[in-house]
């Protein structure tokens, strides 16, 4: 509880203590006990996190029949890619019955379609419309403007299941139910975490580079466009990529209001999939080859820009 | 947010300002119309509404039937109300206190052995991965005949637990898969907060002889606290809402033992059709979270000063 005490002598400390960057330099490299055992921690966390993902692998290499003959081998039983292509629809049901399939069609390609329309709109309604409004909030003087985004703010507060309910009243009463416009709609327009994400950039953009637009006369939106825009690419870019991820993940959502499978995304296929065999054995080799499938745009996206979203995470946190 | 007159070598800032502010306001209206229309139509509106409905009976076909305070009055006495209550402390409980020791000590291997931004990749990987996703992977890999999990207790000469087949296992399997998804985002988050406590700090702790374990619990605990408060604001909160892994794995089962607040929402809506009861208890759910996020928030205020 004593909170204060170890402050007050380093703050007055050691000059070179000025930020992270500096921080780098002066580090222990003995190699000590405790440095082992740190590393071996780490490298033990590392193997906990990764072995999930090798599994779901290994699995759907392994021929479904087989499966259960050698549940603990470590590489796959009976190695075959047709776990793959009985979910991408490329074997007949026999063939996929003959290696455990359950012959029931997992319509992956339509669900991937309806995924990436559905990620795609979402992000770029709410990057847009978050961008403008952040604008608004951070560099436009208007009255009541820190009470409307203390409002904005509020919204974090309430949680999802909340107004999901009268939500899907609005949408079955707008003859919406079972359309891509139900799944897309409530988060096109706002999400508060993209307004304040954008609004905290826009407020360290200096003030004299937008006034050298207005001397040429530029209006509020060709400033927004032609000056601060382009200037925020980067986190644009980086909030597109969180928002994606997330619109890609939605599942309580898209199940409440498109369940149907004209519209259904791939989270819900994958749990409507692993529900058509609940009592007999699941297709394991298939559910993974499935999941496997799921994941791959994100882990994709994450392999091309892991070091922009792993550096945005700690910003997100500090809300 | 302190305008013009922070820049003095320009000469003549002022005279634009006037006629500028009332066109910024008018613009402003047009930039924030959008975001306006969606907070008013998806988050306010449908607010008010589900306060409403939880003081009806509603079964989605019938009009809503004002009943006053009776869904508040039926919880009472709901015990499958109540043991949705007490799983989901459970799993909060155990999620929470879990995952937190864990990204602790996750993040201060970040900060101390390693800063490399693969390792934190890796970490935060399994977050990435949807809900469903994860569930999946997870009840196939603690499936009671054929899992990995199982194979490796058997090999072991011990018996395989059923994960997710019996009362006393499946909270915490629960709680668990999802501290695996979680922890290297939540490390991530505690990390962002490392990186604010100066370097020097720990100098000055090695030149009086402080073991590592020392510096951990007088200067990185303390220094972490507030930090720490934000990040347990959004893992509770995050965790109460917990749906999606028990949706693809129990459904609630069995028995009632995974039935968490937010499952029995949905069941009451949805399979059930007692929409207005539902609503009723999504209203407890959402005073809950409000008064943990306000506790916890006022903890943080209370401990903002430490670093400044």
């Amino acid at each position: 509880m004593t909170v204060t005490t170890p402050v007050e002598p380093a703050a007055a400390g050691p000059t070179r203590a000025s930020g992270p960057t500096a921080a780098r330099a002066p580090r222990d490299r003995r190699v000590g006990v405790g440095r082992v055992v740190a590393w071996a921690t780490l490298v033990l966390i590392m193997l906990v996190t990764l072995f999930p993902f090798y599994w779901m692998l290994r699995t759907a290499l392994s021929n479904g029949t087989e499966l259960a003959t050698n549940p603990s081998s470590p590489l796959p039983v009976g190695f075959t890619f047709g776990a793959f292509e009985r979910v991408l629809g490329l074997s007949t049901t026999a063939q996929a019955q003959a290696q455990g399939g359950s012959g029931a069609a997992i319509d992956f390609w339509l669900y991937l379609l309806n995924s990436l329309l559905v990620a795609t709109l979402i992000t770029a309604g709410q990057v847009f419309f978050g961008a403008l409004a952040a604008y608004a909030f951070a560099r436009l003087r208007w009255p009541g403007r820190d009470a409307v985004f203390f409002v904005f703010l509020t919204a974090l507060m309430v949680p999802p299941i909340f107004t999901q309910l009268p939500n899907f009243l609005l949408m079955r009463d707008l003859g919406l139910l079972n359309t891509y416009a139900a799944i897309v709609l409530p988060f096109f327009f706002m999400t508060p975490f993209a307004i304040f994400f954008l609004r905290q950039f826009f407020l360290g953009i200096p003030r004299e580079v937008e006034e050298a637009a207005v001397l040429d006369g530029a209006g509020t939106v060709r400033r927004f466009f032609r000056v601060i825009a382009p200037m925020a690419s980067g986190p644009l870019i980086t909030l597109a990529i969180l928002q994606y991820i997330q619109a890609w993940n939605e599942y309580f959502w898209p199940l409440l209001v498109a369940s149907d499978r004209s519209v259904r995304v791939l989270t819900v296929g994958l749990g409507v999939f692993r529900s058509q065999t609940p009592q007999g054995t699941p297709d394991w080799a298939g559910l993974m080859a499935a999941t496997l499938l799921a994941a791959l745009p994100v882990v994709v996206l994450f392999a091309v820009f892991s070091r922009r979203i792993v550096d945005s995470i700690g910003f997100s946190g500090i809300k | 947010m302190t305008a013009g007159t922070t820049s003095p070598p320009r000469t003549a800032p002022a005279p634009a300002r006037a006629p500028r502010s009332s066109r910024e306001g008018l613009a402003a209206v047009g930039f924030i119309a959008p975001a306006l229309l969606g907070f008013v139509v998806f988050y306010f509106w449908p607010t008010l509404r589900g306060l409403w409905f939880s003081l009806t009976e509603y079964d989605f076909f019938s009009r809503p039937r004002f009943v006053g305070l009776d869904n508040y009055a039926r919880m009472a006495s709901d015990e499958t109300f109540w043991n949705a209550m007490k799983v989901t402390v459970q799993y909060v409980a155990i999620n929470i206190v879990v995952q937190t020791v864990l990204a602790v000590l996750i993040a201060v291997l970040l900060q101390r052995v390693t800063r490399s931004v693969f390792v934190r990749s890796v970490v935060v990987l399994p977050f990435l991965i949807s809900n469903v996703v994860v569930a999946l992977l997870f009840y196939w890999m603690l499936d009671a005949q054929i899992g990995i999990v199982n194979a490796a207790i058997t090999g072991l000469g011990l018996d395989a637990i059923p994960f997710f087949g019996e009362q006393d296992w499946v909270v915490p399997t629960i709680a668990l898969v999802n501290v695996w998804r979680h922890m290297g985002y939540t490390a991530l988050l505690v990390f962002a907060g490392l990186m604010t406590i100066p370097e020097g700090l720990y100098e000055a702790g090695r030149v009086d002889g402080a073991s590592e374990w020392r510096m951990f619990w007088s200067i990185t605990l303390p220094l972490l606290r507030p930090v720490l408060a934000l990040v347990l604001v959004i893992t509770v909160t995050g965790s109460f809402q917990v749906f999606d892994t028990v949706a693809v794995t129990t459904s609630g089962g069995p028995g009632d033992a995974s039935r968490v607040i937010q499952y029995y929402i949905f069941d009451l809506a949805f399979q059930r059709l007692e929409f207005g009861y539902a609503a009723a208890v999504s209203v407890v759910l959402f005073a809950i979270l409000a008064a943990v996020a306000f506790v916890q928030l006022r903890l943080t205020r209370a401990n903002e000063s430490d670093l400044a």
